[in-house]
């Protein structure tokens, strides 16, 4: 490195990478004149977004550049004259998931993640059965056995290095003590085979066939004979090695992700998961994990759940909150046409598509959002752990990090915007 | 400005005023002497035919935190029926037993209460506690930072650091984690739940790191002194719920050693084995050594009859309840090799054998406890009952004609098999201040909160004098929170913040260089991203912080 970058270029250590749900905090930025650099830690999917070069641009009215202060009265007088908005995506921190919480209430919104698909097939488990849980460095230190059932764990590209194969860990557990078992469709398993060579063992199954496997192994482990050759073509005599294997681990993990079961009914699958996990826990350890939480899902579950008291896909528009998982998702309200205006919220992602409907549409995206189409308002605004501090939770629910701020942006942040257009309602 | 409350009849135990006519003086926030006479006052409330009281403390209730928000989400039933619309001033919520947090706000505000306290932040999800805590309106908040299962402090147990390291440990948790005290759930038995042990009494091992639950709360009830944490430490003891830990308990106390000690929900911990049930009250026995060891204190936890649910950080014993999950579900989690959770809901009966007699111990414990100052009024919200039920609590303790009516309508075995009927202690006012105000300041270290005295901030509650205790202590006529009116007539006027509370104990940085190896080799996150700054609370939250001087 030459003496000039030196002095011109600034360094900043255990960067939080909130971009997936695992929240790697451990990235080291290099900020040269405000362009960024991954120096160390970064997985494709930071490099990408820590590095992207973002175009300028400005705050628009029906596609024509406006000053930002047009563009908020425009959304406030949107959201002023609309009996009940969906304000959806929300992709971001816990502040911008308060005051979106408080414009909500005040407007009488629905609310809805974009990933709201997948959290509510967990939502229906915890809420049918409940389940018994672990987080990351339980897993890390302690999990013997890690079923990565209906994922590989593509989507969170640091989990394996991160989480699974480790030099050390607390209880003396080496990689080799370490069983990793995939069951599902085309799965990436090559992340599985442990540092020296050892390989998982592989259940190959449609994803619907899942939760057959699993309840499956379920009997298996709790004594009962099953009177046939194969489960969903995986051989007899193959499920009973592995329920074995399941009733042998000291602590045994189920990891799936939910929004890879995207399968009908996908709840009824995970909750397989949860009670075999309960099952087994009745003489020897097991618990699930589930793998999600990008664009903020968890933050936006999270706080919707404390200040509402529901978790998420919510209806305030009786003046109360009202909760129902199916009936508030943003495709549902926007079908049967229970909203009449759009807030559309997406700060960590410009790919995330946003949905084109026939009502007064906000978008608050990113600089380089494309849009198929030309919303009422756009705002640009700048993204959590990048471009202003904050605050996240993990994929766990359990941990949250401090973001950090490494590059100066000229847009305001999710919190500040809706802030104005709370302020000026 | 001066505001003067005057001829109302004040109970402020700190300065022994027992129901005596005084006029309270109020100016930039803080009770203030009498001004000289030509001073101007400029607001003056005629508090005639009404009770004066500090503001209440709650020390022990689960209103911020990961237990409490999976409560949230698993449990709409239990909202169903408590949803609150927003008004003018106030924002919507719900909730019964599991409040959103602006809703636990503006109810506490709403029955006098103007400080509440987390008691099980664990340190893996410590920023989420503050955020839920900063949610909370209306109230000052604070939390206490649970160790005791955790493996970076079982290590330095196991491999005989000396106390000096491990309280440097504590002060560096209570520092990182923002915390005004220091809780130990099952000590040792939430991390031996994840070695598949299934319970751990006060003397067994762990098996994994070879400490016993008394080694654990020696250690810690030393940092605690040693770092002068004006708090004793919190003790959720050993063998919660069951049936005998009435010995555990007993020995539990005699393990302080003489130490500062707060036992809490004692009445989950004070059940024998005698009886056709083989379960009975053990309350005479420990009430008996809570009286004799001015070193110990404890609050109740008290259980009323209806639904609610069970949320604590004790996973072992927790999991070992979910058989009894009302209704069917139930979540127990192991949390980062640092602690864990279970959350299970609950349905107290009046007809059932044990819940009825659970009940009965919790009034005979507050009833045969002799030194108010010593026990605090709570229900472990929610596990006992939801601390809405705060004011049918007292008026049982206030009015034995009442409890008796009770007493009469509960399982009659278990009626019988207490001494309930022959306890004819009634509480006073007075005693009423000392237990909702002025011990738990004391006991907390908040030296200008829980009395009227000049120099208090002005928290303060009046209430009507109504021999219907219950009636009374449900909604107050004014709240005062550092100043201002937010609370007329039972209903908020205004909404205002509230603080966090922290202490900063002294202890050497040096700690953080094997902390910081520890986390990097085995931890998901690092020492710095662990640690919550001020601006963390202040800036994305949305109050301020009150650093507590240690002792």
């Amino acid at each position: 490195m030459d003496k000039k970058s030196t002095i011109t270029a600034a360094m900043t250590k255990d960067v939080p990478c909130p971009f997936c749900g695992i929240l790697c905090d451990d990235l080291v930025i290099e900020n040269k004149n405000d362009k960024l650099k991954v120096i160390e830690n970064g997985c494709p999917k930071a490099i990408a977004l820590f590095q992207e070069e973002l175009p300028e641009t400005s705050a628009k009215i029906k596609g024509k550049d406006v000053p930002l202060d047009d563009a908020i009265d425009s959304a406030c007088n949107i959201l002023k004259n609309s009996h009940t908005p969906l304000i959806a995506g929300l992709g971001t921190d816990v502040s911008g998931m308060r005051s979106v919480m408080e414009l909500a209430d005040k407007t009488g919104a629905i609310l809805d993640h974009m990933h709201g698909d997948a959290l509510i097939r967990n939502t229906l488990v915890l809420q049918d059965l409940g389940w018994m849980m672990t987080t990351m460095a339980e897993i890390k230190n302690r999990a013997d056995l890690i079923i990565m059932a209906g994922t590989d764990a593509t989507n969170f590209p640091r989990f394996y290095e991160r989480v699974i194969w480790n030099e050390q860990s607390m209880f003396k557990l080496k990689n080799d003590d370490r069983e990793i078992v995939y069951i599902g469709n085309k799965l990436n398993t090559k992340s599985g085979v442990n540092p020296n060579g050892k390989r998982p063992t592989v259940l190959n199954c449609e994803t619907e066939q899942i939760g057959e496997i699993i309840s499956s192994l379920h009997a298996l482990v709790s004594g009962a004979v099953l009177d046939v050759k194969e489960v969903a073509g995986v051989k007899i005599k193959t499920l009973q090695i592995l329920a074995e294997k399941m009733k042998a681990a000291k602590y045994g993990v189920i990891v799936w992700a939910p929004g890879e079961l995207d399968i009908p009914h996908a709840e009824l699958t995970i909750q397989n998961f949860c009670e075999t996990v309960k099952y087994l826990t009745r003489f020897t350890r097991f618990a699930g994990f589930s793998l999600g939480g990008n664009d903020g899902a968890m933050s936006a579950m999270g706080v919707c759940a404390w200040q509402s008291g529901y978790p998420l896909r919510v209806n305030f528009d009786k003046g109360y909150p009202d909760y129902d998982a199916h009936r508030y998702s943003t495709h549902n309200v926007l079908k049967k046409k229970e909203v009449d205006s759009l807030l559309w919220i997406s700060s960590f992602n410009s790919d995330i598509h946003t949905p084109h409907a026939s009502i007064p549409t906000i978008v608050l995206g990113k600089e380089d959002t494309k849009l198929n189409f030309k919303p009422e308002v756009f705002i640009p605004v700048s993204t959590p752990g990048i471009d202003h501090t904050g605050q996240i939770i993990r994929t766990d629910s359990v941990v949250s990090l401090p973001l950090k701020k490494v590059r100066q942006s000229p847009y305001s942040s999710v919190h500040s915007i809706i802030r104005q257009v709370i302020e000026r309602m | 400005m001066y505001t003067k409350l005057t001829n109302g009849k004040v109970y402020d135990p700190v300065h022994g005023i027992n129901g005596e006519y005084r006029d309270i003086y109020i100016r930039d926030g803080y009770i203030t002497r009498k001004p000289s006479s030509n001073v101007k006052i400029d607001q003056t409330y005629d508090m005639k035919g009404k009770i004066i009281m500090a503001g209440a403390i709650d020390l022990h209730t689960h209103i911020g935190g990961g237990k409490v928000n999976i409560a949230r989400m698993m449990l709409p039933e239990d909202h169903a029926a408590d949803l609150v619309s927003k008004t003018e001033l106030t924002r919507s919520g719900c909730g019964y037993a599991a409040p959103s947090t602006l809703t636990a706000g503006y109810r506490y505000a709403e029955m006098g209460y103007t400080a509440c306290f987390e008691p099980a932040m664990l340190p893996a999800n410590a920023r989420q506690a503050h955020m839920e805590m900063a949610d909370t309106p209306m109230v000052d908040k604070g939390a206490y930072a649970m160790i005791g299962s955790d493996d970076f402090f079982l290590r330095m147990l196991a491999s005989k650091k000396d106390q000096a390291a491990i309280s440097d440990y504590v002060g560096w948790i209570i520092n990182a984690t923002q915390a005004l005290g220091i809780k130990v759930v099952n000590p040792g038995g939430i991390s031996a739940f994840k070695f598949n042990q299934r319970q751990l009494d006060l003397d067994e091992q762990n098996e994994y790191y070879g400490v016993s639950p008394r080694d654990i709360l020696i250690a810690l009830a030393r940092a605690v002194t040693e770092l002068g944490i004006p708090h004793p430490l919190h003790v959720h003891g050993c063998n919660l719920g069951v049936p005998g830990n009435v010995e555990t308990t007993l020995e539990t106390i005699r393990a302080a050693e003489g130490m500062r000690m707060h036992i809490t929900h004692i009445q989950f911990h004070s059940y024998g084995t005698e009886g056709d049930k083989k379960f009975s009250s053990g309350a005479a026995e420990i009430a008996e050594a809570v009286n004799k060891n001015p070193n110990i204190s404890i609050d109740v936890g008290q259980i009323l009859f209806g639904q609610t649910v069970t949320a604590s950080g004790d996973s072992m014993r927790q999991y070992a309840g979910h058989w009894h999950a009302h209704p069917k579900k139930w979540v127990v989690m192991d949390i980062e090799c640092d602690a864990g959770c279970g959350v299970v809901p609950f349905k107290y009966r009046d007809k059932n054998f044990v819940n009825a007699l659970q009940w009965a111990i919790g009034l005979e414990l507050f009833l045969l406890v002799d030194d108010p100052w010593r026990i605090f009024l709570t229900t472990d919200h929610p596990n006992g009952a939801p601390f809405t039920s705060y004011p049918h609590l007292i008026r049982l303790l206030m009015d034995r004609s009442f409890r008796n009516d009770m007493l009469s309508t509960i399982n009659k075995e278990s009626a019988n098999a207490s001494i309930l009927s022959s306890i004819d202690r009634e509480y006073s006012l007075y005693e009423i201040a000392i237990m909702t105000r002025a011990a738990p300041a004391r006991s907390l270290g908040l030296k200008n909160r829980g009395h009227l005295g000049s120099g208090a901030v002005a928290d303060i509650t009046v209430y009507t004098e109504k021999k219907d205790k219950e009636k009374m202590f449900s909604k107050p006529d004014y709240v005062f929170k550092d100043g201002e009116l937010i609370v007329r007539n039972g209903k908020i006027v205004k909404v205002v913040q509230g603080a966090t509370h922290t202490l900063r104990p002294e202890f050497d940085r040096g700690i953080e260089k094997s902390l910081k190896n520890y986390f990097d080799k085995y931890q998901t996150m690092s020492l710095g991203n662990f640690k919550i700054d001020d601006d963390e609370i202040v800036e994305h939250g949305n109050g301020k912080i009150i650093v507590q001087p240690c002792m």
